[in-house]
């Protein structure tokens, strides 16, 4: 675990760079998070999956899959890739505060 | 007389339909298990088949050699689950109730969920080994097989024995040199993960071994579709990788009874407490084994560490009493990683797979996270134990919880 100023903020990271508390989140940390993964504007589509991500983990404490946003959130699989290059659901759940999602075994 | 019913009757229905029946009165409980098929796979052996090591016969048994006496065996297959009325439907038989309903339902490759991967290739350069069928003909296939670009590629988590995609890549490996074609032979790995597998420590050092053996590791790769003209997976980021021989492990989902009866999430997985392994939704459900939301393995011993907690939660729901067995997540998996040699892993939902000795710390026989010749014999004798104690409910010399002991942090 490792502290960092992040939009102003001191907050606390874990070891994969995502937010230890997810109250931590505001839009200027979301929006530093994302230049870290490398996207450069946050638009409405990228918010209606990041509160859709952070609305699930709320209600059920997980993360939710990657198949799990694109049947409820509203956003396709192809629109997430292009949202998200790479990972979707890694970069999502980063810029959005929330754990990495559990590629459980 | 109440009544407790079953449905599946593979690895975790069993155990549990042995042990509830050493446990309960048999004057005041009647025990039903339902299953739509006769035959009882030994999941593990699908592995060995394709490389010739067992054949399909080594690996089935009837699934009625393993009931107790008494059991109410239905084989039918199940069209939905009532939970409003206690009431499980039949496709041929009357309709079954129930006080007590155990949903063993597993589940089951999924390959449609993928564009392309059914199409024209399917079975003749696309195969699966997650089946009887598919690691029968995989065998086929590869009897004659001279070599060319083989992908091992892994759809998305979470899947059965999520270690069976290394081991497939360790006994390939093996198999290919035995044959005298392994320059022949280029091995990948596509996996959506970010390494070779989902837990550090464990992830490092079998990356380290895909290595060694020669065999390529292409991570976070996201299969989009299979373009069955040109020989190439695509990942939706719109990677390609062409292919001459596609091994997958399509998306693993439950059974699709869950998603008649509107019980699963979005792969047709039971919402289950993670601890007492209640349904989260009705009482009198409980669920076991892969049919599980529950963050932990999809696999025989995850069921068998489950068994002994749920049995006790049932006898605590029967004396209405509160659930006070809790499940750890614990996982206890052996991993062939070829030439005679294996490896084992021991871990729980908060404690990843670490270096040591079990079951007894400091002497062993067996060596986690490393590999010896003891822990290839320790897989291979496995299928006794399993025929002739594991599915008969019996104790077996390994608890329920994980333990710390002989570990090395």
């Amino acid at each position: 675990m490792t502290t960092k100023e992040i939009a102003g903020k001191q907050v606390e990271l874990d070891a994969d760079g995502h937010l230890v508390n997810v109250n931590d989140w505001s839009d200027e940390v979301a929006k530093a998070l994302a230049l870290e993964e490398e996207i450069t504007e946050i638009n409405d589509k990228h918010m209606q999956v990041i509160n859709f991500m952070r609305k699930e983990f709320e209600t059920s404490g997980s993360v939710p899959s990657i198949r799990k946003i694109t049947k409820q959130s509203g956003v396709n699989t192809k629109e997430m890739y292009s949202l998200f290059p790479g990972g979707p659901a890694r970069k999502a759940a980063k810029i959005g505060g929330l754990p990495k999602p559990k590629g459980w075994i | 007389m109440k009544k407790i019913v079953i449905l599946g009757g593979g690895t975790a229905g069993t155990m549990m339909l042995n042990k509830l029946s050493h446990t309960l009165d048999r004057d005041q409980w009647s025990l039903t298990i339902i299953d739509r098929d006769k035959n009882h796979y030994y999941q593990p052996g699908f592995l060995f088949v394709p490389f010739g090591i067992y054949t399909s016969k080594d690996i089935v048994r009837k699934k009625i050699d393993f009931y107790p006496l008494g059991t109410n065996a239905i084989f039918d297959t199940v069209t939905k689950i009532d939970p409003k009325n206690n009431l499980i439907q039949l496709e041929a038989g009357q309709p079954v109730s129930y006080d007590i309903l155990i949903v063993a339902t597993g589940c089951t490759i999924e390959p449609d969920e993928t564009e392309g991967l059914k199409g024209p290739l399917w079975q003749k350069s696309i195969f699966d080994f997650y089946t009887p069928d598919g690691a029968a003909k995989l065998a086929d296939f590869l009897t004659d097989w001279e070599g060319g670009k083989m992908i091992l590629n892994l759809t998305e988590m979470p899947i059965k024995c999520p270690v069976a995609p290394l081991e497939f890549l360790f006994l390939a490996d093996e198999f290919f040199t035995n044959k005298g074609i392994r320059d022949k032979v280029e091995i990948t790995y596509a996996t959506p993960l970010p390494g070779a597998f989902t837990k550090p420590r464990a992830s490092a050092i079998l990356g380290d071994f895909l290595k060694k053996k020669g065999i390529k590791l292409v991570t976070e790769f996201d299969i989009g579709q299979v373009d069955n003209e040109n020989k190439k997976i695509v990942s939706h980021g719109g990677k390609e990788l062409p292919f001459d021989l596609l091994v997958t492990i399509p998306t693993n989902m439950g059974s699709s009874v869950v998603e008649d009866s509107e019980m699963g999430d979005e792969l047709r997985f039971i919402p289950t407490d993670n601890e007492t392994l209640q349904s989260k939704d009705h009482q009198n459900i409980f669920v076991i084994g892969d049919a599980t939301t529950l963050p932990a393995s999809k696999a025989g011993s995850v069921a068998h560490f489950e068994a002994d907690i749920l049995i006790e939660n049932i006898l605590s729901y029967i004396a209405g009493k509160e659930l006070k067995a809790k499940f750890d997540g614990h996982a206890n998996c052996f991993i062939e990683s070829g030439f005679g040699k294996g490896m084992l892993i021991d871990f729980n939902y908060t404690t990843e797979p670490l270096p040591g000795k079990f079951p007894l710390p400091g002497v062993g026989p067996f060596t986690l996270l490393g590999e010896s010749a003891m822990n290839h014999y320790g897989k291979m004798m496995f299928r006794w134990v399993y025929w002739n104690l594991l599915l008969r409910g019996e104790d077996l010399p390994i608890g329920p919880e994980m333990l710390m002991a002989g570990k090395r942090r």
